[in-house]
């Protein structure tokens, strides 16, 4: 693999009817990395997914995967190119196994084989089930397998850890890891922020369909901030001067604030000398970051989660 | 409705909670499921009571006279015509009541019985495999009230199509009392497979299982009733073990007797018992008979589009042919009968396009094209599959394994094409079977699935029409049935309604010569199969060029 970029996507459109899915969107995903898609649901992370898989034509503007155009040259793309949807629906009558090997079709000789049992046995699927009696999960499963079993040069994902439990996303986050460390390009769309964090080295943030943000995490960083609880006796005031605090309440012994992730490391050695007895810093959700920066409110009451954040104009 | 509270004993703090009925939540229940199911519910109630009023007036046009009724009892003398109508009461003077009784009520318990299978299980298993129950059980509402809502609706639905079959045989002249008792044994023998199905759907945990399972006992009743009238024509010991048997025994327009409806009660009761039995041993969510395993691997084949549509198409079309197949035997065994009839009875002849002068070879043609409506259907049936499998995002799964929309699509309509051209063989061979029955003459096994083929390329037209509007437009696939309905309207209805000639036109199975009878018009069938050609083609591109529903 070069350095090239294994999807470039520029000024793309897709409209239905009067909706308007996708709006002048960017994106790029470099080779041999994984990157993320990150964005509320709705915003037109599966729109522009099934730009580039083939399956819609766009409005206007200009997209590329592994080279080719994704309308006209569909079927060499998927040659090259394994997809996880968030919503997997099988057919219910065959069983789980015989699902995997029609969605791999492709893909024949003892390496997939190995690897196809190898992937059932980690995520514990049961391939003689009939699809019908799958839960959400399994399904999910099915199509993951099915998924990493291919030997492609680009993983497509949708949301494809909803419906998996922490145990079984683990795996997922292992699995991913592989085929980086492999030297494969993963395109991976969430709205969970945390998760985008953990796998992905560059970002592109989607809202309303349009890309408003996008490069490496580091980059990022200055649209994040955690929130911090502490308890301690001693006196919170020289908190309030450093740099990268913002918003502190007081309640007694107890303070709730704001930090940029920047400057994390420098806030923890006040706390330290502070003799803090009880810390809990939790990471920003993708609703705050909306929230913070572009006015958002995507869930009525998602700012009660994390407490006091930004006020929303 | 007593109100009993469960933990009546014992030192817990249930006391302190209301007493709550094991139905508390039926009436908002039970305007769920009838808002859910209303249309469904009126559209069969009126359909039924319309065909029946509509049958008994073209019936009386047909038979105007003793010796027409005569010549049709005489009908009764042959085996296959009691299998396919009733128990033949009152031969010697046979009245034109006792007729339509024969004619009509069995195929009206039929729709009823299916009517109560469908809506038992999709508001009963289909609920429960969806999740949805789970939702409502979550809910204040006692655990027998969501099936004590779908029972109520299945038997609000069978006393209305009840009273619209009353209707239809009043407004026809039927006599009061044996018009209400066709009525009531209307809705109770679709309670009693109402009750089938409620058991069928503690069974399985899949609705499709549920319904089919509950479906094959109908087959077989039919069957078992059949089978039990031939033996005797007034019904035998074997005819009592089926449901129908128990509403024909009444002997309608005949020689009245309520008691058999007395077991199709009993039969209601003790099915919805077993069935209430049966729920309170299973959790939410199981069957009874746990799910069975199959294979790891696909075969070898199965991966290809093919190879899947054969596995998906399969059921259907296997189902499809074992019932075409058996009925053209019946229809062909028919034919020395009719012979007789028809001699009779002239007033046949506007009904159905017979020649008189070579009656079994024209009616051959005319069951032929007859029956050709059930491949018309087949095949729209089998190409809308793969607007479900769109739909259901499925096709997309197949193109990402990297097949492409037209090498997919091509192999699908293939498939679709070559199963129908095989059950339209069977059902040309079936007739074949049924006329050499009938006259003896081994010639009909190898004219019969040859005429058979001559429907090939109307019915390679409706599919084409299904493929071009699919390809075209996801939603106006749909529209295909239209062309199939029509097709049934002008065969059944054509000659009586003397429709004009550019209307009939429009059905496909109008092109086709009616062979054996008539000389084999090649030009018709090859103007049909090169529009078939084309509107393949026109779906194809079509295909290439749209969005794909889901993915």
């Amino acid at each position: 693999m070069t350095t090239t970029a294994a999807v470039v996507v520029d000024g793309l459109s897709k409209t239905f009817g009067a909706t308007r899915a996708l709006d002048d969107f960017s994106l790029t995903v470099p080779a041999g990395q994984v990157t993320g898609f990150l964005g509320p649901n709705g915003a037109g992370k599966s729109t522009a997914i099934r730009i580039l898989l083939g399956l819609l034509r766009p409005t206007s503007g200009h997209a590329e995967v592994l080279g080719m155009d994704p309308w006209s040259r569909a079927v060499q793309i998927h040659h090259r190119l394994a997809y996880v949807p968030g919503d997997t629906n099988l057919w219910p009558t065959l069983t789980g196994g015989e699902a995997i090997d029609v969605l791999t079709r492709s893909e024949r000789g003892q390496a997939h084989r190995r690897r196809r049992a190898e992937l059932l046995e980690r995520f514990e699927l049961d391939p003689t089930k009939r699809c019908r009696t799958y839960s959400k999960g399994n399904r999910q499963k099915v199509s993951l397998v099915a998924a990493l079993s291919r030997d492609v040069d680009l993983y497509v994902m949708d949301e494809p850890t909803s419906g998996l439990d922490p145990l079984m996303e683990a795996i997922f986050t292992e699995e991913v890891a592989r085929l980086r460390a492999d030297g494969r390009t993963v395109l991976l769309s969430s709205h969970i922020l945390a998760e985008v964090e953990k796998l992905c080295d560059t970002v592109t943030i989607i809202r309303a369909g349009r890309d408003v943000e996008s490069g490496t995490l580091a980059q990022l960083r200055h649209l994040t901030r955690s929130t911090v609880a502490a308890t301690f006796e001693g006196d919170p005031s020289q908190l309030e001067g450093t740099v990268g605090v913002h918003d502190l309440v007081r309640d007694g012994s107890r303070v709730r604030f704001d930090v940029d992730d920047a400057s994390v490391h420098d806030v923890l050695p006040v706390l330290t000398a502070l003799e803090a007895r009880s810390l809990t810093i939790t990471p920003p959700s993708l609703e705050d970051l909306f929230l913070r920066h572009y006015g958002d409110d995507l869930e009525d009451d998602g700012a009660a989660v994390t407490g006091q954040v930004g006020s929303a104009p | 409705m007593t109100t009993t509270t469960r933990h009546s004993s014992g030192p817990t703090h249930a006391l302190e909670v209301a007493p709550v009925s094991p139905l508390t939540g039926l009436g908002g229940l039970l305007r769920l499921y009838g808002r859910i199911s209303r249309r469904q519910i009126i559209i069969w109630v009126l359909a039924i009571g319309l065909s029946v009023a509509a049958s008994v007036a073209a019936m009386k046009g047909v038979y105007p006279d003793q010796q027409a009724l005569d010549a049709r009892a005489a009908l009764l003398e042959n085996p296959s015509a009691v299998m396919m109508t009733g128990p033949a009461f009152a031969l010697d003077h046979y009245t034109f009541w006792a007729m339509v009784a024969n004619e009509l009520l069995l195929y009206v318990l039929v729709a009823v019985a299916i009517m109560s299978i469908l809506l038992m299980v999709r508001h009963t298993r289909a609920e429960e495999e969806a999740g949805r129950l789970e939702l409502v059980r979550a809910l204040p509402v006692g655990r027998s009230a969501p099936p004590t809502a779908a029972l109520l609706l299945v038997a609000l639905a069978n006393a209305g199509v009840g009273v619209s079959v009353v209707l239809g045989l009043l407004v026809t002249g039927g006599p009061l009392v044996d018009s209400l008792a066709v009525g009531l044994a209307t809705a109770l023998t679709g309670m009693v497979f109402g009750g089938v199905a409620a058991l069928t759907a503690q069974v399985t945990e899949h609705a499709g299982s549920a319904s089919g399972l509950a479906l094959g006992a109908a087959a077989v009743s039919f069957m078992v009733r059949g089978i039990g009238d031939v033996v005797d024509a007034q019904g035998s010991w074997l005819s009592w073990f089926s449901p129908f048997a128990w509403a024909q025994q009444t002997r309608l327009f005949v020689d009245l007797r309520w008691w058999p409806l007395a077991v199709t009660l009993a039969a209601i009761l003790v099915l919805l018992g077993l069935a209430a039995v049966l729920s309170r041993r299973r959790d939410v969510g199981a069957g009874l008979r746990p799910a069975a395993h199959g294979p790891a691997t696909a075969t070898r084949s199965l991966p290809d589009p093919a190879g899947l549509a054969v596995r998906l198409v399969t059921p259907m079309m296997v189902a499809w042919a074992v019932g075409l197949f058996l009925f053209a035997i019946a229809f062909g065994s028919l034919a020395n009968s009719l012979q007789d009839m028809v001699s009779e009875i002239p007033a046949v002849g506007d009904m159905v396009p017979l020649d008189l002068d070579d009656l079994t070879t024209s009616f051959a043609a005319y069951v032929l094209q007859m029956l050709a409506i059930g491949p018309l259907g087949l095949i729209v049936a089998g190409i809308l599959r793969l607007r479900t499998e769109e739909q259901e995002g499925r096709l997309a799964g197949i193109l990402m394994a990297g097949s492409s929309r037209t090498s997919t699509a091509v192999r699908w309509v293939l498939v679709v094409a070559l199963s129908t051209t095989v059950v339209q063989l069977l059902l040309g061979l079936g007739l074949g079977i049924g006329l050499l029955q009938a006259t003896g003459e081994t010639s009909w096994l190898a004219v019969m699935p040859l005429a058979a083929l001559a429907a090939l390329p109307a019915i390679a037209l409706a599919g084409a029409v299904t493929v071009a509007l699919y390809g075209l437009r996801l939603r106006l696939a749909g529209v295909a049935w239209l062309l199939v309905i029509w097709a049934a309207i002008d065969t059944f209805l054509g000659d009586l309604l003397d429709l004009p000639d550019v209307v009939r036109s429009i059905s496909p199975l109008r092109h086709v010569p009616l062979v054996p009878d008539a000389d084999l018009d090649v030009s018709a069938l090859a103007g049909m199969s090169v529009l078939a050609v084309l509107l393949v083609l026109v779906g194809l591109w079509g295909l290439r060029r749209r969005d794909l529903a889901a993915g």
